[in-house]
This record gives C-alpha cells, sequence and structure tokens, in this order.
C-alpha cells in the first residue's frame, strides 16, 4: 500500500474540513473545524509510517461520518 | 448535544439492525447482542470495571433508584441505616425519604461552606447497622468534586458499600472503580453527549454486592432489570464512552480555559459576584455564580437567548431557591440571585464571550434599578435594616 504522502495528508484535511462546513448546527460546525485542525497540528510532526497510516484510517473514517451526517 | 460520532454508531441500529438483543434464535438477535456487548464493554472500560459489572438503565435516576432501595432492601433483615449528604441529586434524596417511609434511618450529611463533606463527620456517622454510603462525585449545580478516592477508603474500612452518582463526572474527569474502592456508580447517557433515555449502573461482583431488583420481568440485566435493553441506545452510550475517554484531556484542558475565561471576565467588570462551591476541588465546566442585589429570575429573562439556569434542569419548575445552596450556607438573597454556567465540549469561546457581555450589561441596568444596591452604595449595612411588616 503505498505510503501516506504528504500531499494524501494534506487534501484529506481539507476535504474533512469543507465537509465539516455542511454542518447545519453552529455548535457541530464549529467542534469539527476546530478539532480538526487541532488534531492535525497536534499530528503533524509524526514520522512513523504505521502511526501515520493508522491516523489516515481514523481521517477518512471520520470523514464518512461526517459525510453521512450532513 | 449528542456527539455526530454516537449518533453516528446508533444509526444502523434504528434502522437497519432492529433485532432483539434478548432473542437467542436469530442473527437479528445475535448481531443486536453483540452490539449490546461492545457497548458494555466500551462503558465498562471508562470506569476500569469488568463488562460483567455493568447493568443498562433507563437514565442515572433509574440507577440511582436502584442502588439506593435495591441495596436497602436487600439487606434490610440486617441492615437498616444509609448515610447521604444534603446536596445529593434530589432522586437520591427522595429515595431515601422514600426509604425512610419503610422504617429505615437515613443521616443526610451536610456541607462545609466549600460545599465539600467533613471526612471526620462522616467517620462519625457510621453505625454497626449501616448498609450503604451515597455520595456524588461532581455536583450538578455548583460543580464540586468530593474526594472521592478518601470516602471510598473509609467505606471499605467499616466493610459499608460505597455508591457514588457519577453522572456529572464519567466521561469528564479519570474514574476508576477499583482506585476509588467504588461498589456501584450510575451513569448517565445524555450528560457525556450521548442519548437521552439510557443510562447504567455499575455493580461490583468481587466483592458481590447483592440488590433486590427494581424491575421484575423476564430477568434481562443478570435479573437485576428485567426490560428489553434499548440496543440504539445502549450502542449511543457505549460510543459516547469511549468518545469521552479519548477526548477527556483535550475536552478538560479546554473546558478549564473557556471557563477561567468567563469566570475572570465577569469578576473584573462587576463587582459582588461570589463563586459558589469550593475553587480548587471542581470540575470546571460548571459554574455557579451568585451576583448579589440582583434577582436571579430576572437575570435569567434577560439572558433568555442563552441557556442558563439557576439550579439545574430537574428543579427548574420550583421558585424556591436550590437546596444545595442552601445545604453550603448561601445566604437566603444570594441564593435567589445564583446563576449556573454549563461549558462543555460544543461550547465556543465566541458563545462565552457573548454571555459574559451580555451578562454583565444586565447585571448593572438590574442593579441600577436595584434599591438594595443604591442603599449599599450609600454605605448602608442591608443586614442592619428593620423591615416593616405588612
Amino acid at each position: 500500500m503505498a505510503a501516506s504522502s504528504r500531499a494524501q495528508v494534506l487534501r484529506l484535511y481539507r476535504a474533512l474540513l469543507r465537509e465539516s462546513q455542511r454542518f447545519g448546527g453552529y455548535n457541530y460546525r464549529m467542534y469539527a473545524i476546530r478539532r480538526i485542525r487541532d488534531a492535525f497540528r497536534e499530528n503533524k510532526n509524526i514520522k512513523d509510517a504505521e502511526k501515520i497510516e493508522e491516523l489516515v484510517n481514523k481521517a477518512k473514517a471520520n470523514l464518512e461520518v461526517i459525510h453521512r451526517q450532513v | 448535544p449528542q456527539d455526530p460520532r454516537v449518533l453516528d454508531s446508533m444509526l444502523p441500529y434504528l434502522t437497519a439492525y432492529y433485532g432483539n438483543p434478548h432473542s437467542r434464535t436469530h442473527a437479528y438477535g445475535w448481531e443486536s447482542e453483540a452490539a449490546m456487548e461492545k457497548a458494555r464493554r466500551q462503558v465498562a472500560d471508562l470506569i476500569g470495571a469488568d463488562s460483567r459489572e455493568i447493568i443498562f438503565t433507563s437514565g442515572a435516576t433509574e440507577s440511582n433508584n436502584m442502588a439506593i432501595k435495591g441495596v436497602a432492601r436487600f439487606y434490610k433483615s440486617r441492615k437498616k441505616h444509609i448515610i447521604t449528604t444534603q446536596t445529593e441529586h434530589k432522586c437520591v434524596l427522595d429515595s431515601c425519604r422514600f426509604l425512610e417511609t419503610e422504617g429505615f434511618r437515613v443521616t443526610y450529611l451536610p456541607v462545609k461552606k466549600s460545599g465539600l463533606i467533613d471526612l471526620k463527620e462522616l467517620e462519625a456517622a457510621f453505625q454497626p447497622d449501616t448498609s450503604l454510603v451515597s455520595v456524588m462525585t461532581v455536583n450538578n449545580e455548583i460543580g464540586v468534586k468530593q474526594p472521592i478516592r478518601d470516602i471510598g477508603e473509609i467505606c471499605r474500612a467499616h466493610k459499608v458499600f460505597f455508591h457514588t452518582d457519577a453522572a456529572q463526572a464519567i466521561g469528564k474527569i479519570p474514574m476508576d472503580v477499583n482506585d476509588m474502592k467504588i461498589d456501584l456508580m450510575s451513569i448517565s447517557g445524555h450528560k457525556i453527549y450521548g442519548p437521552k433515555g439510557v443510562g447504567a449502573i455499575y455493580v461490583r461482583r468481587r466483592p458481590r454486592v447483592r440488590l433486590e431488583p427494581l424491575q421484575s420481568g423476564g430477568g434481562q440485566e443478570r435479573g437485576l432489570r428485567s426490560g428489553t435493553v434499548p440496543t440504539p441506545l445502549a450502542v449511543g452510550l457505549g460510543a459516547a464512552c469511549e468518545v469521552a475517554q479519548k477526548e477527556m484531556e483535550y475536552d478538560h484542558k479546554r473546558i478549564s480555559q473557556l471557563a477561567e475565561r468567563l469566570v475572570t471576565k465577569i469578576m473584573c467588570e462587576v463587582p459582588d459576584v461570589v463563586m459558589n462551591g469550593d475553587r480548587e476541588h471542581r470540575y470546571p465546566g460548571c459554574i455557579n455564580l451568585s451576583f448579589a442585589y440582583v434577582e436571579g429570575e430576572s437575570l435569567l429573562m434577560a439572558l433568555k437567548d442563552v441557556a442558563l439556569s439557576s439550579g439545574s434542569a430537574c428543579t427548574s419548575a420550583s421558585l424556591e431557591p436550590s437546596y444545595v445552596l442552601r445545604a453550603i450556607g448561601t445566604d437566603e438573597d444570594l441564593a435567589h440571585s445564583s446563576i449556573r454556567f454549563g461549558i462543555g465540549r460544543f461550547t465556543t469561546e465566541e458563545e462565552v464571550d457573548y454571555t459574559v457581555q451580555k451578562c454583565i450589561q444586565h447585571v448593572k441596568r438590574l442593579r441600577e434599578m436595584s434599591p438594595l444596591w443604591e442603599m449599599v452604595q450609600d454605605g448602608i449595612d442591608l443586614k442592619s435594616i428593620k423591615w416593616t411588616q405588612h
């Protein structure tokens, strides 16, 4: 499986933020945007490939969750 | 509000997977049962328990009723005494009052001005036939956090069961039933951003705590709580617990910052504001402030576009000042002017700033109109006034 490149992670980040903007509820929208930003910022220096893949999968799952609810 | 991740986990069980988890004979039942057991494990993990020790209920009120009435009635042949505090949730106090009519004796421990109980008074209250001690972890009106670990030690030493209503504490501060020597714990779904209408009770198995069940029926939930377990709600509760565990640190840090911001801003701008409850031993997300010389209800009406309360949801209908505030020794007039601010995972900085600004604005306006404020400004001591009787 191709290693998660910087470009892929950034694409995920943008997709997550874009999808979160579609939340109707103010509190959900603000929470989602804030949490996504903080989570990506917190993990920006991780180098371990396995950990990165795990985080990327989690992000993809969360994207699905948001998508189902907006 | 419910966390979107919780809703997501519940969706399949509200649509396609509609089986009854207690049906043993078909796949619909098996998959619902699997989901229910997974949820049970998630709840247990949050508090350091075994999943067999978790029973799903309809909420913390039912859990509290089960714990207090259940334990008391089971041991009633030999033990007839219960200890609790004056600041407990209404359902606990009401259950105790009900038990008193059944012939039990209850000691309602007073609290110090800070809202914390006095451990020495607790020690003194034990009697040879005490069966249960019930103290809530975090108070829902003033946010005060009781010394649960110490209370657990004392109860263990006296061989008395320790129940705690942890509805406001679970998922917000770390709880461990073994570390804190807790024998029974009430959990509420909607306090941790899960669905309303579900909760759980933790009942220790080693040493075994016996309960007389409140609800008779088909023997579900180890015979302690009969009735079909609401799979989607239970799944939601489990997911809420798992999310809470992951987000605990992040949420706590953020909520503490927002709470600090709210209190500091208000106290800087407006004099004569009292925070009810201990400053240190508290959960930051529940703040109760008393604004002297201002009527609480008028302030609430003025701030009607913010979701606030004077007291808690379960007592908001009554006009009496809160019994919790009276128990911590607040003066009548300050008790009437108290407002509870709740800050949670989804509260934004903007909302806090808006609330602060509106609050300051209206407190100043109401004080301008208040004759008491005028008198205080002129240096009159309000306690020395003799009000005429009509």
